[in-house]
């Protein structure tokens, strides 16, 4: 069953070219992503990692196409997944590739869950409005979805609201039911941000069996570079709504190429750190309104010289095969 | 959750032996000489007088009374109308009338109400949301001691759309007319409230899943957003109830109806204080009841509320 016509399998998975979405708000135009370029292939991990409001999360609800607009507008550029440009195919097109092609969860398993209806209702009601199932065949799916995300007793929690579940396997239940329609990829925004460390591994273990079993390309944004080492396979950074640095992980945790990813590795605290002050990056992030010129990342970078005061912005200088860095003095920040 | 039951029936024993007292209070405040009232212009003798004072303790000090007619409420009869006729019977007589009226009024005005709050909270700032907040606006401005007698005298008489009285046995279709009036009371606020529980909810994280579900836009909204919205405005329209049974009293009175509103109203006009205290009694009763069902259905429609 095709949901999108012009689907070609050898295609790509998913392609995200120059992507511009911005706000418009009676308080001006704030700019959310700014370009953003990344790829992901079958069976791999992508991470988008940044702090909040650098546009990742934006970025992730402009591919599922469920960005609020007003006041949300995608500018530019093109979401390619197959060969289709998603943001070129009629609503009701884009509707379908929800849930069974490209699903989402969410961080907040308990406000992402509608309280007044049972987990059983809300997971079969995918069988039954994609595949139009019977409420008994649905209700078996259901129950074997749970199952598949290790939630004991599914037979009897399948009757129960969100509230009744622990955060934990709260969040199982979204994992559940974003992967329900077999979908090719996932995207995860914070998926494990609201839970505590223990549960957090499970989660993201769970998660990483099912993508392996099911060869799903996963999207994982997060804020958190412990995480991300584990998991991924590859990392884009985003900063002011744009990707600064891509690279595979383990160059970027070796070899940081832009003074942001930088930054960021070292105000991790480290137990061999131990007594000493801790880097943060000074600063905050710009107001999306109000980005500075040139590098937007330059009045918090200690490598920052004219050039990157003034337009255009640093290109994405190719750093190495598959690694980009908008960054003009990337050398100088890989130390060579 | 019986518990819970239980408490509330204990509970509504209280309110309405109060609300009795209040109301037993008003009309013998209200009362100059009930008797003259009932004999209308004719002369009354002097033997009558006494036999009817006697009859019906108008001459007793007011707690006696009050003693009196408990003890008769209590052995369940809820007495004799100044006219003669049992009390009992005449609500048995003016109750299908009144039952029929507000459930056409409830249900017309929470169908539109909930209905067109929705659309406006969709297209909010449209052209539909803002002739709707005019219109909630025009018709909490008007009374219904206005809005009735203008619609009898428009839509029934002028136009000739509907009659513009009913009987006891009226039609649906004859009481359309002053359940609309009635309606009219409660439609603004429902339909406020509607509006506002659907935006804010429209702006919550599960309407994000439930699009990210690739659900339909109309399923988000009538399952997803509507059930959620609905919460508060099922309470509204359990404390509407209040409202319609005193807009009943004017509504039946000048449609003529003859239901539980008209008996009150001619009722306070003679000054026939056993009536309208055993009218306004049940009237009490019902608003209890409605009230507890509503709280039940308010844990039905929200799972998250359990009663101890």
């Amino acid at each position: 069953m095709d949901v999108v016509p012009g689907v070609d399998p050898r295609a790509p998975l998913l392609e995200v070219t120059d992507l511009h979405v911005e706000f418009r708000t009676q308080y001006g135009v704030a700019k959310a992503v700014n370009g953003a370029n990344f790829w992901l292939s079958p069976g791999e991990t992508l991470a988008i990692l940044g702090e909040s409001g650098c546009g990742k999360s934006v970025t992730a609800q402009a591919i599922m196409g469920i960005l609020e607009s007003p006041p949300g507008y995608i500018t530019k550029g093109s979401i390619m997944y197959r060969g289709v440009d998603l943001l070129g195919i009629p609503e009701e097109q884009r509707r379908k590739v929800r849930a069974n092609r490209i699903a989402m969860i969410f961080q907040d398993a308990l406000s992402a869950l509608n309280p007044v209806y049972t987990v059983g209702f809300q997971l079969a009601e995918l069988f039954r409005m994609h595949r139009g199932m019977s409420r008994a065949e649905a209700k078996r799916r259901s129950i074997e979805l749970l199952d598949q995300v290790k939630i004991p007793g599914a037979k009897d929690r399948i009757n129960d609201y969100p509230h009744q579940f622990s955060g934990g396997m709260r969040q199982r239940v979204m994992i559940a039911m974003a992967l329900a329609l077999d979908p090719e990829v996932l995207i995860a925004d914070e998926p494990t941000t609201a839970l505590d460390v223990t549960v957090q591994a499970q989660i993201m273990g769970l998660l990483a069996d099912l993508q392996k079993q099911r060869n799903m390309g996963l999207i994982l944004i997060t804020h958190d570079m412990g995480v991300v080492a584990d998991v991924a396979d590859r990392i884009s950074v985003m900063y002011a709504g744009k990707v600064v640095e891509e690279a595979p992980v383990y160059d970027i945790y070796a070899r940081p190429a832009h003074p942001y990813t930088r930054a960021l590795l070292e105000s991790i605290p480290r137990l061999d750190m131990k007594g000493q002050q801790l880097n943060v990056i000074r600063g905050l992030p710009p107001a999306l309104t109000d980005v500075p010129r040139g590098c937007a990342f330059n009045p918090r970078c200690r490598y920052a010289k004219d050039a990157c005061r003034q337009d255009p912005a640093p290109p994405a200088y190719s750093v190495a095969p598959h690694r980009t860095a908008r960054c003009h003095f990337f050398r100088e920040v890989l130390g060579e | 959750m019986f518990r819970y039951i239980v408490r509330r029936l204990l509970q509504m024993v209280l309110t309405f032996f109060g609300a009795t007292f209040v109301v037993f209070a008003l009309t013998f405040a209200n009362q100059d000489d009930p008797l003259q009232a009932l004999a209308g212009e004719r002369p009354i003798t002097e033997s009558q007088r006494l036999a009817l004072t006697e009859r019906y303790h108008l001459n007793e000090s007011f707690l006696t009374q009050y003693w009196y007619y408990m003890k008769g409420l209590l052995t369940g009869d809820l007495g004799t109308s100044l006219t003669g006729q049992k009390i009992s019977a005449m609500l048995a007589n003016a109750w299908p009338v009144t039952v029929k009226l507000a459930l056409l009024a409830i249900v017309i005005a929470a169908t539109i109400a909930v209905t067109a709050g929705v659309y406006s909270a969709i297209k909010r700032g449209g052209l539909f949301d803002n002739v709707t907040l005019i219109a909630t606006l025009v018709v909490l401005a008007m009374p219904i001691v206005v809005l009735a007698p203008l619609a009898q005298l428009i839509f029934g008489i002028k136009l000739g759309w509907f009659p513009p009285t009913a009987t006891r046995d009226a039609s649906l279709w004859d009481l359309l007319l002053p359940a609309l009036v009635l309606g009219s009371l409660v439609i603004a606020t429902e339909l406020r409230v509607t509006r506002t529980s659907v935006v804010e909810n429209l702006r919550a994280d599960y309407v994000r899943t439930a699009r990210a579900k690739g659900l339909t836009r109309r399923r988000v909204i009538w399952v997803h957003v509507l059930r959620n919205s609905l919460i508060p405005v099922v309470t509204l329209i359990g404390v509407d109830l209040g409202g319609l049974m005193s807009g009943a009293i004017v509504t039946e009175k000048i449609f003529n109806i003859p239901g539980v509103g008209f008996n009150i109203a001619r009722a306070i006009t003679t000054e026939d204080g056993p009536l309208v205290v055993g009218f306004v009694s049940v009237l009490v009763i019902i608003f209890l009841v409605v009230n507890l069902l509503v709280d039940l259905l308010y844990a039905a429609l929200d799972p998250r509320i359990r009663y101890e």
